[in-house]
């Protein structure tokens, strides 16, 4: 099947995943999985979970190793480095040269509960990019600024709300500049009414345009808003991807026909969402 | 006045001045035996892992009085060297409660939640970055209570240098007995005094940490 | 440095001393298991009266050392109060009263582990409040606290050389005797350490698996 993307048929892609597989013990999670991203591309991920789309993101973000197959990262191999000719198993060394293009953001925020907002949108700037400690400061002032959270900069995680976290979370990753951008769920774990706010944010940054971002997400609203393609995953591999109209107005495989029907009925919180059968 | 026998303390004070100096410097080197072993322990390199377990593994099963002996009397004679009581006493109690230490180290540190480590992952933080900006900082919050119970154990294990004859309270209450032995009952109850207070102490000491250590966080 | 023929004529009298301090520790821990519980139910009674003396003398007994405590129980007791006491007695007596104070602790957590509902059913079966803890509390309670106990036993074995101080010749002591007769401790201290290795070693490793296994059968009785 034909993995590259009609859209960006003129450029590079900045990520490509070639023939990646990842098994857990007996669980084989992905299958010889192939995939092009683009640079400034939105990409959104949708499927039942289980499908892989969690650990597609985890293997870019150098949590997962995978079990065999490359992954390439604006035109540098992420896992292995070449190597008197061969390509051999990257050093701890290479993997943190390359992991510096890309961020992520968590479904649980994993915010340092142990540092103010401020310290933890800037602890890393100081410490990885070797900023000094008022440029970085200045540097995370801005991003805070930016997703709405200036007034809590003296603030711990512990007293800040669910959606704030998040957008804490957005800014801690984005101040560092990644080329790619990873979202896994991070709405999943939010109450209700605080969803609204942090896809804003996240609307925020994709008109904004210079990073890549990869969506997992069952907003599927949100994706159809932000996404300039969706990719449809399921047992461990792609089983349909297009634009969002394709994917959701014109699903063509079975499975995702299933999967939209039994989700745009009636999603995990109760909400239907716009355009699904009354 | 006279039933309170205050006349015991100042010879008491003198020898409990020394107990507080070995109780504060086996602490501060009990603690740097718990981090090495206890992260020694963690590694994932077999040939800092397995050294760091026999060590934990052979003082945690011998007895601390054992341990003192066998520093004080057996290890001169075997390097040929020369070891004041002193040495031996730090050595001992170090050496033993860092053993203990270590578990709690371990524990602490395993359980920090995993997302931490991999949020620092993504901001692409170097492994010893990971450990010393999120992961202990958070562990060490939880190895406190641990180490609290321990300290007071070692207190109470400074006890046993009298034995080395080394100049601790118990060895100046048991001086004490043979000017007048009649005072006995005085004289122990003193000194056991002088242990809890200083037990207090540390515990309050503990108290405060764990407050300084929770700053800001529920 | 080294001689394996003392090592020969010495090892038979510390295996000798074995007995003595396995037998301090057992009879120390059997006097720590039945003082501990009614200092740990003291301490949980509604009655300040009773509660907060308990509680402070525990907290003295067990701040302070052993050794100090030893030596009131040898030194103290036949002067002001007459009572002379064996040292392998007064060593028990310590040994038991000083570790009971941490048995009371675990004790404390056992019956606190035990569901609030278990309380509940008992008073609407109108069960009497010595019933409720004879026959439905303590019997849930202790037996969670079993491989916390066992390791308490193994430490007591590990402090039977403090009784040396007051000339219980248990293995330390035997040591002390047979390396001062003839100036070598490198052996004699050596194979005392072994000696307690080898002792206490495989005993937590049997603590450990009596802990998984307790842990296998909560498991599997599910909750009540």
């Amino acid at each position: 099947m034909n993995q590259n993307n009609p859209i960006n048929l003129n450029k590079t892609p900045i990520v490509r995943y070639r023939h990646i597989t990842k098994a857990f013990g007996e669980r084989t999670v992905l299958n010889k999985l192939d995939l092009d991203i683009f640079p400034r591309e939105k990409l959104a991920l949708i499927g039942p979970s289980g499908s892989g789309k969690t650990t597609i993101a985890r293997l870019l973000m150098t949590l997962e190793k995978p079990s065999s197959g490359t992954i390439e990262v604006d035109g540098e191999m992420l896992w292995h480095m070449p190597a008197k000719g061969k390509l051999v198993p990257a050093s701890e060394k290479h993997l943190h040269r390359v992991r510096g293009k890309i961020g992520m953001v968590f479904q649980h925020f994993n915010l340092f509960p142990h540092m103010t907002i401020m310290r933890n949108v800037s602890e890393a700037l100081v410490h990885v990019r070797g900023l000094d400690k008022e440029e970085a400061k200045r540097r995370a002032a801005e991003m805070l600024e930016r997703v709405g959270l200036s007034e809590h900069v003296g603030h711990y995680p512990s007293q800040l709300s669910g959606g704030q976290k998040q957008r804490v979370a957005i800014a801690r990753a984005l101040v560092m500049e990644p080329k790619i951008m990873l979202f896994d769920e991070v709405t999943s774990a939010l109450d209700p009414e605080l969803v609204g706010e942090v896809l804003e944010v996240i609307k925020g940054i994709a008109s904004q345009g210079d990073t890549a971002m990869i969506l997992i997400t069952h907003e599927m609203d949100f994706a159809r808003d932000v996404a300039d393609r969706v990719l449809f995953t399921d047992g461990g591999s792609i089983v349909e991807q297009g634009t969002p109209e394709e994917i959701f107005e014109r699903p063509q495989s079975p499975r995702l026909q299933a999967f939209l029907s039994r989700f745009l009925k009636e999603e995990p919180n109760g909400r239907v969402a716009a355009g699904a059968e009354p | 006045m006279d039933g309170l026998h205050l006349e015991l303390l100042p010879p008491l004070l003198k020898g409990f001045k020394t107990t507080l100096m070995l109780t504060a410097l086996s602490i501060v080197a009990a603690l740097a035996f718990a981090m090495l072993a206890g992260l020694a322990r963690m590694s994932r390199r077999v040939w800092l892992r397995w050294p760091a377990a026999a060590y934990v593994e052979v003082f945690r099963g011998t007895s601390l009085l054992v341990q003192l002996f066998w520093i004080y009397f057996a290890l001169p004679m075997l390097l040929d060297i020369q070891l004041s009581a002193m040495t031996a006493a730090v050595l001992a109690l170090s050496l033993n409660y860092g053993a203990y230490g270590s578990e709690v180290v371990r524990s602490s540190i395993s359980a920090v939640p995993k997302g931490q480590t991999e949020a620092a992952i993504a901001l692409n933080m170097t492994p010893s970055q990971r450990l010393r900006l999120i992961i202990l900082p958070q562990a060490w919050r939880m190895m406190l209570p641990g180490f609290g119970n321990l300290q007071i154990e070692l207190l109470k294990g400074t006890s046993l240098v009298y034995l080395i004859t080394l100049a601790d309270v118990t060895y100046q209450a048991m001086m004490l007995r043979t000017y007048d032995l009649s005072s006995t009952a005085a004289i122990f109850v003193w000194l056991l005094v002088l242990y809890f207070a200083a037990a207090c102490a540390l515990t309050l000491l503990v108290r405060l940490a764990e407050r300084r250590a929770a700053a800001g966080r529920s | 440095m080294w001689k394996w023929e003392y090592v020969e004529k010495i090892l038979p009298k510390l295996l000798e001393a074995i007995p003595v301090a396995a037998g301090a520790a057992l009879a120390g821990f059997a006097l720590a298991v039945l003082l501990g519980l009614p200092i740990a139910l003291a301490r949980r009674s509604r009655n300040r009266w009773l509660s907060a003396p308990v509680a402070a003398a525990a907290e003295f007994v067990r701040s302070t050392p052993l050794l100090v405590q030893l030596f009131v129980l040898v030194f103290v007791l036949p002067q002001s109060f007459g009572i002379r006491l064996s040292p392998f007695w007064a060593g028990v007596l310590g040994l038991g009263i000083h570790y009971s104070t941490y048995l009371s602790e675990v004790y404390r957590s056992g019956i606190e582990a035990v569901p609030k509902g278990q309380w509940e059913a008992a008073i609407a079966l109108n069960f009497g409040k010595w019933r409720t803890w004879s026959r439905i509390v303590l019997p849930q309670s202790v037996p969670p606290t079993l491989p916390v106990m066992g390791n308490y036993l193994i430490t007591m074995f590990k402090e039977t050389p403090t009784l040396s101080a007051i000339t219980v010749v248990e293995l330390l002591m035997t040591a002390k005797i047979a390396g001062s007769a003839s100036f070598r401790y490198v052996e004699a201290f050596t194979l005392v350490g072994l000696i307690f290795l080898l002792l206490s070693y495989p005993s937590a490793l049997l603590v450990r698996m009596l802990e998984k296994r307790l842990q296998r059968r909560e498991g599997r009785i599910g909750s009540r």
